[in-house]
């Protein structure tokens, strides 16, 4: 078995603009799917939050959805939910998979926020009249919110890794577009090693960014 | 309710059980290497183990895994299925675990080195017998972490035909079409398995919480 290495210059080339075309997809997919996971973790923290009619069915579906595959998740909501009637496009189907699994992830960066924010905070709301609408988006969440920025952050990234699953309900992003010249050309090698590396290319810096965001709020408690 | 799909399910459930565990001891012997590889004072070692958390932690599993099981045989190597999703996650969690590693043994006051050297313990004495005994306790709970997401990122494989839960799961559905049923069934056997360490962890969390207070 020995080692040889034909890497193609003028393949890889020939087949960069595609890939940065299925990558563009996969940013688009993060992006939304991260908004949708950040909606849906504050109503699940809330939730949480709220009467035990409310928070035990809340706390069942977060335990659930984490300890279940993502993939399975999404060829849950790929497959069955046609059978009921819903029909939706696979990238949108992919992004709720996303937003619901990384959802119940987020739930918990809020309630550590949350948790975090001083309880004379709350007790000065209540002294100045405030209702609960104005107290949360007055007082409560403007000194919540900073602090879980790196936890969100980290999180974002981890979502961008794991966007390579829509290929799995047939979303042409980076992944599956390489899948595709694979088959096409029968060369793997640099379509799959050029998805590592623009992987690598837009996860690493965003990694240090978010490196320095929590040195800045590690600075900023001290 | 499709009692009858169980045991091709749990037939499947035994493949995944199988490659979570040998999957989570390469990622454990691939933490401890590059952890402290990280913390060595010669360079070389350091960049060799940075570079490896870096690439791993920084590319998708899922794409590591089709480049190990897709690319490499036409560099000449060619693995199994099984290889393929052993390294990919394997190789994959230990560059995560590494940094645990590499967290949990700057965590060990630096009052427990400067004894060790007091005493005259040579350096590697030092390591094996004074600082990782208390780091590994530290590492218990986000190790625990990485074996529940570990676990869950076994259902991967399932692309590249290893006959796990996942797989078993699309293959009776193209054979009988009972789409509800059958993942239905992986749902709640998966929580099945991961939900006991989910607890087990944060079982694990208290006592640790406890021992690190006291």
């Amino acid at each position: 078995m020995g080692l040889r290495f034909d890497w193609d210059w003028a393949f890889a080339w020939e087949i960069l603009p595609r890939l940065l075309e299925g990558a563009w997809i996969t940013l688009q997919a993060t992006v939304v799917g991260f908004a949708l996971a950040l909606a849906i973790g504050l109503l699940l923290a809330l939730g949480r939050r709220g009467p035990r009619l409310l928070s035990i069915p809340t706390t069942v579906f977060i335990e659930f959805v984490r300890s279940t595959p993502l993939l399975v998740q999404l060829y849950v909501l790929y497959f069955i939910l046609p059978n009921f009637g819903i029909s939706m496009s696979a990238f949108l189907t992919g992004v709720i998979g996303l937003g619901l699994h990384y959802g119940t992830y987020l739930s918990e960066v809020y309630r550590a926020g949350i948790e975090n924010v001083p309880r004379g905070q709350w007790e000065a709301a209540i002294a100045l009249n405030f209702g609960t609408r104005t107290t949360w988006k007055n007082i409560v969440l403007p000194q919540a919110i900073p602090p879980m920025l790196p936890a969100f952050g980290n999180y974002f990234i981890v979502m961008f890794k794991e966007t390579p699953l829509l290929s799995a309900i047939t979303v042409v992003e980076l992944l599956q577009t390489a899948k595709i010249i694979g088959s096409r050309t029968f060369s793997y090698v640099e379509p799959y090693t050029l998805v590592g590396i623009i992987f690598l290319m837009l996860s690493y810096p965003a990694a240090l960014v978010v490196n320095r965001l929590e040195a800045r709020f590690a600075r900023y408690r001290s | 309710m499709g009692l009858d799909l169980l045991p091709v399910l749990i037939r499947g459930a035994g493949i995944t059980i199988q490659l979570t565990l040998v999957s989570a001891a390469l990622a454990l012997g691939m933490a401890l290497v590059a952890g402290l590889a990280r913390l060595s004072p010669l360079w070389p070692l350091r960049f060799a183990a940075g570079l490896y958390v870096e690439v791993f932690r920084g590319t998708s599993v899922l794409v590591q895994l089709f480049w190990f099981y897709f690319a490499l045989p036409l560099f000449g190597i060619r693995l199994d299925a099984f290889t393929a999703g052993v390294l990919a996650l394997g190789l994959n969690v230990g560059a995560y675990g590494a940094e645990v590693v590499r967290g949990a043994i700057r965590s060990v006051p630096v009052g427990q080195t400067e004894a060790a050297i007091a005493l005259n313990f040579t350096p590697w004495q030092r390591m094996r017998r004074i600082i990782l005994p208390q780091a590994f306790v530290l590492m218990l709970p986000p190790f625990g972490n990485q074996l529940i997401e570990l676990l869950k990122a076994t259902a991967l494989v399932s692309l590249i035909t290893i006959p796990e839960m996942t797989f078993q799961g699309l293959t009776l559905r193209q054979t009988t079409g009972r789409t509800n049923e059958i993942f239905l069934w992986l749902l709640v056997l998966y929580f099945a398995v991961a939900y006991p360490l989910t607890l087990g962890v944060r079982w694990i969390e208290r006592r640790v919480g406890a021992y690190t207070r006291a």
